[in-house]
């Protein structure tokens, strides 16, 4: 059974529909790699999984359970079974990185605050930043902050965790320090899906890669197809421009 | 002699301490109402947006009404305030009026909500989108993320102009003499009818100490938040 069923997602702004009808499916421990031009909706469609956007119609699924959107409460659970790291990282400024880490968990009652702890630190030392725990993120470099930012998404345990771009706000010499966290996390097993314009990443990290152009999925497979012989002239125009860049 | 004065103008000094501790004591809270007010979505006609009634669709109604009042209680000048709440009730009802000190605090604490409120809603619309979204999907409710990740930082960034503001209450209070309170610049001008004015400008020291006391607090205030930046 996939972990993650969507069906016919729709979304739109005003007069702009963003997403026309997304359907996908997505296996436990899978990677999936969502690539393609800004505006077509792959960062809506992120949103829209992690409830920060609510669909105008469609389905979604975990793990054979439909999550609908009813009350605030039941969106608040729905978010439970997603992790978000975000562009721009977002932690807490007033929190050291331990506590941006320990902050959910306390609050959801996940534990004793020994126990909250001991996880987090686990999470630090997983990321590689296990001496930073007492700095603020202000005092870490972007590449640490992203780091960080991941540990607190993994600190509630979500089934799939999304990450948005994760590497755009980021100094090139910085990319490398969070590309290699994620690649070790799917190592671990974990479910993700990966809004990047890395296309190497894309290509080296995921099972699965998504073309998205004009809010609709021009073409999914596994990344050789993709990348090697892509069956869509939208894909195949765009991997031509993406590898001119280099 | 400078006994006798120094001892007449603690007295006023000490009406003008009452006013200003019962006014921020009030108003501090009372603008966070105040502000949550001006910032309301509510929008009972949003569903009239096709048919002929449609440019009721956007109003908000709480909103509308808080910007309004604000509007008249910024607009106007606080003396006239004063008289309105004090004079009133009683020449406009007949209702007994309320000690002076009640009508002072009364109108110092509606007329400073309404300039925190407006400090408050710039600091917390300053907060970027991604600290609210950052907490709703670590499963936050909404007070959570207000009282836990938003509102220190609101604190933090609003410092400035409400130490200001502040600073601007202390001196203001010498406007309660209007209806009758014997506050400090009051008991120095009893002075001048014995041929004194040097006791004005002493009272002069008084606000000058007491605004210099509170800027030292203020800066003690902002070193104890410069642990972060945000």
């Amino acid at each position: 059974m996939a972990i993650l069923q969507v069906n016919n997602l729709r979304k739109g702004f005003g007069d702009t529909d963003v997403l026309k009808g997304i359907s996908f499916s997505l296996e436990q421990g899978q990677v999936l790699a969502i690539i393609g031009s800004s505006g077509g909706g792959k960062s809506t469609l992120l949103r829209c999984l992690n409830f920060l956007e609510t669909p105008d119609e469609g389905e979604i699924w975990v793990a054979g359970k439909q999550l609908l959107s009813a009350s605030e409460e039941e969106i608040r659970q729905n978010r439970l079974h997603f992790g978000l790291v975000f562009q721009n990282f977002n932690l807490f400024p007033q929190y050291s990185v331990l506590e941006n880490i320990t902050l959910a968990p306390t609050l959801l009652k996940q534990g004793t605050a020994e126990q909250i702890r001991e996880k987090a630190m686990g999470l630090l030392e997983k990321v590689g930043l296990k001496e930073k725990a007492e700095s603020y993120p202000h005092q870490l470099s972007g590449g640490q902050q992203q780091r960080v930012a991941i540990a607190r998404a993994l600190a509630l345990n979500p089934q799939i965790l999304c990450f948005d771009e994760p590497t755009s706000a980021l100094d090139p010499e910085l990319t490398g320090e969070v590309l290699r966290v994620i690649r070790g996390l799917k190592n671990g097993g974990n479910t993700m899906i990966v809004v990047t314009h890395e296309m190497e990443f894309a290509r080296s990290v995921a099972d699965v890669v998504m073309f998205m152009a004009d809010g609709v999925i021009e073409e999914m497979d596994a990344p050789e197809q993709v990348f090697g012989d892509p069956r869509s002239e939208k894909t195949r125009a765009f991997i031509r421009g993406a590898q001119e860049k280099f | 002699m400078f006994t006798q004065v120094t001892l007449e103008l603690l007295g006023g000094f000490w009406e003008t301490i009452k006013i200003f501790l019962l006014t921020l004591a009030f108003s501090i809270p009372l603008g966070l109402v105040v502000c949550f007010g001006s910032m309301n979505k509510w929008s009972p006609f949003r569903r009239l947006e096709a048919g002929p009634l449609h440019f009721l669709s956007g109003w908000k109604p709480i909103r509308w009404l808080t910007r309004t009042f604000v509007w008249i209680i910024r607009g106007t000048p606080l003396m006239l305030q004063l008289i309105i709440i004090f004079y009133g009730p009683g020449l406009m009802f007949g209702l007994p009026s309320m000690p002076r000190m009640t009508a002072t605090i009364v109108a110092f604490s509606i007329n400073y909500a309404c300039y925190f409120s407006e400090i408050y809603r710039g600091g917390i619309e300053s907060i970027s989108r991604g600290q609210y979204e950052a907490g709703q999907v670590l499963g936050m409710t909404k007070s959570q993320i207000f009282f836990r990740v938003v509102l220190l930082q609101v604190v933090k960034r609003i410092m400035a102009p409400m130490s200001n503001e502040i600073i601007t209450l202390v001196k203001d209070t010498s406007l309660a003499r209007i209806i009758g309170i014997y506050e400090i610049i009051w008991s120095g001008e009893q002075f001048i009818k014995k041929g004194l004015i040097w006791p004005l400008f002493y009272t002069g020291a008084f606000y000058l100490i007491f605004s210099g006391a509170l800027t030292i607090l203020f800066g003690k205030l902002e070193k104890k938040l410069s642990y972060f930046r945000g």
